[in-house]
């Protein structure tokens, strides 16, 4: 009796047990038709479409390796292949062909009374030497980056891409650390000019007489202090564009640099380009009038001294200024042209 | 030809890093250089996935287009690769990439990157084929000993495929009908401009 007892017992805990079975089976046996596993799972397309890029975690040190795709790669590539070569192309290329029929149809400003023989102190050396440095730097630094950008279509084909490749690193550097040179030089010129650099009523009209530029009889002359109204605007044009030059050109000498993106190097790299060409464009303007555009200017550069009757021509008021100061000693004889 | 891809079938990926030390140990790559990484993404939430990322040997590969010196170059089978040598060291290829894939050996110190070190897809580089320079240069060059990438050969959930694209394009696509979801070829669309239909 008690043995059947424990029998039924046994069935009744059998029964029991498949029953439990019975009624959890058919949720773990519906499982993989009921789930899909990829459902709430992210998706590349809706990523890209709504973050333009796709960032995750990874267990390395380099924080930038977590981007795992960045297409916009594709469009600074378009920028930087394309777009760049035509607007450098077209301002550096299009300024020399504008200097170039300037020269034909103007000729070089002339000293409409002749020269005086007698000189003018017009920039000490210390100005000299920071225009200098400025300048040095200015031509290797436009060069070397001219180079990063249509070195390859240009240089690379005649070279050979040994000897291309050892000049480009050459190149790099020297872009790299004569910026230091080109960043005091800068500095030191805001600081050395910015009081002679300053809007003045006269500058108005020197503005409405285009500088006597366009004057093929050389005998428009604005009154001017020691920088005319043209010179100020080169002034400031060169200081807001090294600025920029300078920022972005940091930005891409320390990459990735206290949390920089891929994108950040990218915009750095546009800005520099853009600004760079158009810079590039501008001082070649500068280099034409300081040079060959106008007689008795590269002097001042030079030596330092102008003749006094250029300087009564284009900078009449500087020039009255420095009479009165008596500082015309009568100078080195020029002989008259 | 074969035209070389990788695949990372990101619904097989566990996130072991296997396919980076494989990487790393084949190629004796230095510290600090990572041709090949994992990247989660939603890490510790619901459907998150990893994804084995490198050169991904794109067509029409940007690097090659921006770079300034012209040392990229792309083999008979379609594999993507550089020359060390002529290298400058500019770091334009990175950010031209869509996928991180070029490594710097120094962080920029005055724009001092050195040579450039990528993913070669096991193919060593313009050295002559398993020399002592194409190693030191560019890693083992398993290509040409007639074998596959080591990182998706020793996947140890065969996730990461590497090969020619049509053949792991196709089993891919029969995982994916298998087993009845797929989560995509991440980057094709990106690399090659076209995708897997699944």
């Amino acid at each position: 009796m008690a043995k059947l007892v424990a029998h039924m017992r046994l069935i009744a805990g059998a029964l029991a047990l498949a029953f439990i079975v019975a009624i959890s089976a058919p949720v773990s046996a519906q499982q993989p038709s009921m789930v899909n596993p990829t459902a709430d799972a992210v998706k590349e397309q809706q990523l890209l479409q709504q973050l333009k890029m796709i960032q995750g975690r990874v267990t390395i040190p380099d924080e930038k390796s977590s981007v795992l795709v960045h297409p916009a790669g594709r469009e600074w590539r378009q920028f930087h292949t394309v777009t760049l070569k035509w607007i450098g192309g077209i301002s550096i290329i299009g300024m020399l062909v504008v200097l170039v029929l300037f020269y034909l149809w103007r000729g070089p400003m002339r000293v409409k009374s002749g020269y005086s023989g007698i000189n003018i102190l017009r920039f000490d050396v210390l100005e000299r030497f920071v225009h200098w440095l400025t300048a040095v730097t200015f031509v290797i630094l436009g060069i070397t980056g001219l180079n990063i950008t249509f070195g390859r279509a240009v240089l690379l084909p005649w070279m050979g891409p040994e000897a291309f490749s050892a000049w480009s690193e050459w190149a790099k550097y020297a872009h790299n650390f004569l910026s230091f040179g080109f960043t005091l030089g800068v500095l030191l010129m805001f600081v050395m000019w910015i009081g002679r650099n300053l809007p003045t009523a006269v500058d108005v009209q020197w503005l409405k007489q285009g500088g006597g530029m366009f004057d093929k009889t050389d005998s428009t002359h604005a009154p001017a202090y020691k920088f005319n109204a043209g010179q100020k605007i080169l002034f400031w044009v060169i200081v807001f564009s090294s600025a920029a030059m300078i920022i972005s050109g940091f930005m891409l000498m320390f990459p990735f640099y206290s949390g920089l993106t891929v994108g950040n190097m990218e915009l750095a790299e546009i800005f520099h380009a853009v600004v760079g060409v158009l810079f590039v464009a501008l001082i070649l303007g500068h280099i034409y009038l300081g040079t060959v555009g106008m007689e008795g200017a590269f002097g001042a550069m030079a030596d330092g001294n102008v003749d006094l009757n250029w300087a009564k021509e284009h900078h009449s008021l500087w020039a009255k200024e420095e009479i009165q100061a008596d500082k015309v000693k009568g100078g080195a004889m020029r002989p008259a042209e | 030809m074969a035209r070389m891809k990788f695949l990372c079938d990101a619904d097989r990926c566990i996130e072991c890093n296997a396919c980076v030390t494989a990487c790393k140990n084949e190629h004796e790559v230095p510290w600090g250089i990572n041709r090949r990484r994992v990247v989660t993404l939603n890490d510790g939430k619901p459907g998150e996935r990893s994804i084995s990322m490198a050169c991904m040997h794109c067509t029409d590969a940007p690097c090659a287009a921006v770079c300034p010196v012209n040392v990229f170059y792309t083999t008979a089978d379609a594999v993507v690769l550089h020359s060390k040598d002529l290298c400058i060291g500019c770091g334009y290829c990175f950010y031209a990439c869509p996928f991180g894939a070029p490594q710097y050996p120094k962080v920029g110190n005055f724009g001092s990157r050195g040579k450039m070190d990528k993913c070669t897809f096991c193919a060593g580089g313009p050295d002559a084929d398993g020399s002592k320079e194409e190693f030191e240069k560019y890693g083992a060059n398993r290509l040409a000993e007639g074998k596959l990438p080591l990182c998706a050969e020793m996947c140890s959930t065969k996730s990461l495929l590497a090969g020619d694209g049509d053949v792991i394009a196709q089993i891919y696509k029969e995982r994916v009908s298998k087993r009845g979801y797929g989560s995509g070829a991440w980057g094709w669309q990106t690399a090659y401009r076209e995708s897997i239909a699944t």
